[in-house]
């Protein structure tokens, strides 16, 4: 076997790190996104940079701060522990937290996008034919934003995968809890074990490629038929 | 008139950058903080300037086997200098021992007694330098292994990649303990904060620090250097860190 069991449950932690990310942003982001294509309070601007932070943040400044708030004198640190549930640095639990932050623009854009994109126009149209807010939702902006959702989700998840500078700065590289793929290659690197990084660097490689190969694919196809459709 | 000054003046800058040279070092993250205190010195006494990039021996040793420009590495064990020397990188029958690394355990909570909370088990996290990367995690788990602790305080351990990040974990104080470079917590002999443990030598095997020249022909002013950094002057800051020195040890050694 190339790969070891350590290096297999990275893979496994890895994954698992990124379906629940993905799914809580997919929560989260959403109406944020909602809200951002619609609001046109003065809080629009503030927010959505607040938002694209990470996109232009070195990992190291959003991992520092959040190691300084989850420690016990930290704002995070307090709250969890008058809620009784110990401290989130060192845990799979803050991981999550850190990479909800971290990948937050990549799942909340894209939806913000192709809300806007749609306009105003069809949830009128929907309002005057009686649908509720939550009705609207459902049927009027999920399905028109659906490829703007589906990127997002590809890319939360991806993103989740590659992550590493905020992981290594909270996670304690715990075996099973914290130690992810990206922690565990650079581990191999560090110890000169370049054969034992070169299979998990080269299988991350073609997985984000291949991700990001499907998702250009798809948007190609979509915006091709959508082109179509308005033509016709 | 004016035209001539400048020449003049730029022959004479010239002259002086031919002879001083920008030395870039290599040193392991748990030697920072007395590199900084002896390339100061170093500058002082030559006309040379330092220039000192931290980092784990591991990246640094990675970054050397793919010919990054430094003049000196630093390492903070024997194995990553003596891998260079065979791999022809270092200069042959440069290596030396700079020092021998002093290990505590240390709480930034100054009012517990880091020996009894370790011996009692009452933490929730221990941090402590990744043992595959680090020689101060290997000789960490040494004190573990010693005192009957390995086993059960492995479900508690967080790794630091190496022992800068080791100190950060408990500096925030989320791990309540961690084992550091004792030149990490003193200053001028002094505990700078918390609390610590320093742990006795006879626990862990003495964490032996080498460095080693770079290149088939170093030049003059890293040769100077690696000369400046084994006088009384240098072995003085050294000790004063915490450290030992090898002559320190091989008087205490019977």
């Amino acid at each position: 076997m190339i790969l070891t069991d350590a290096d297999l449950q990275a893979i496994g932690l890895t994954l698992r790190l990124a379906s629940t990310v993905t799914v809580l942003l997919l929560l989260l982001g959403t109406p944020l996104a909602w809200w951002l294509a619609r609001t046109s309070s003065w809080l629009k601007a503030p927010i959505g940079a607040l938002v694209a932070l990470p996109l232009v943040l070195p990992p190291t400044v959003l991992g520092f701060y959040l190691l300084v708030a989850m420690g016990p004198n930290g704002p995070l640190g307090q709250l969890t522990q008058s809620l009784g549930l110990g401290s989130l640095a060192f845990s799979f639990w803050g991981l999550v937290v850190g990479s909800i932050f971290y990948s937050l623009p990549f799942v909340v854009q894209p939806i913000q996008n192709s809300i806007e994109a749609m306009g105003a126009r069809p949830l009128e149209i929907a309002a005057t034919l009686g649908a509720g807010p939550i009705d609207r939702f459902f049927t009027v902006v999920v399905p028109l934003a659906k490829g703007g959702i589906i990127t997002a989700a590809v890319l939360g998840f991806a993103h989740t995968i590659g992550e590493f500078g905020v992981v290594l700065m909270i996670g304690g590289n715990i075996p099973g809890e914290t130690r992810v793929l990206s922690v565990q290659i650079y581990d191999h690197v560090e110890a000169l074990e370049y054969g034992r990084a070169h299979w998990l660097a080269a299988g991350m490689l073609v997985f984000s490629f291949l991700t990001l190969l499907t998702l250009y694919v798809f948007q190609g196809r979509k915006r091709r038929s959508n082109a179509l459709s308005f033509g016709g | 008139m004016i035209k001539s000054h400048y020449l003049l003046l730029l022959a004479c800058l010239l002259s002086a950058t031919v002879r001083a040279e920008t030395l870039t070092i290599a040193v392991a993250s748990n030697f920072a903080k007395p590199m900084s205190e002896i390339a100061r010195a170093f500058e002082k006494e030559s006309n040379h300037s330092v220039r000192v990039a931290f980092g784990s021996s591991g990246k640094l040793a990675a970054q050397l086997l793919q010919g990054a420009p430094f003049h000196m590495f630093f390492s903070a064990d024997q194995d990553k200098p003596e891998l260079l020397l065979k791999r022809g990188i270092a200069t042959s029958g440069s290596s030396f021992t700079y020092a021998l690394g002093g290990l505590a355990l240390w709480s930034s909570d100054p009012t517990i007694d880091p020996e009894r909370v370790l011996r009692e088990g009452s933490f929730t996290k221990i941090a402590l330098a990744n043992p595959r990367l680090a020689p101060y995690g290997i000789a960490a788990t040494e004190v573990l292994l010693n005192l009957a602790l390995l086993e059960a305080s492995k479900p508690r351990w967080v790794l630091g990649e190496n022992i800068a990040q080791t100190y950060q974990f408990v500096e925030s104080g989320n791990a309540e303990l961690g084992f550091v470079a004792t030149s990490q917590i003193m200053e001028n002999g002094k505990l700078i904060k918390g609390a610590s443990w320093p742990v006795p030598q006879n626990l862990h095997n003495p964490i032996r620090q080498d460095a080693v020249l770079i290149g088939k022909q170093p030049s003059r002013a890293a040769r100077e250097f690696a000369a400046f950094v084994r006088g009384a002057e240098v072995t003085n800051i050294i000790e004063r860190y915490g450290y030992q020195t090898v002559e320190a040890d091989s008087r205490a050694a019977p």
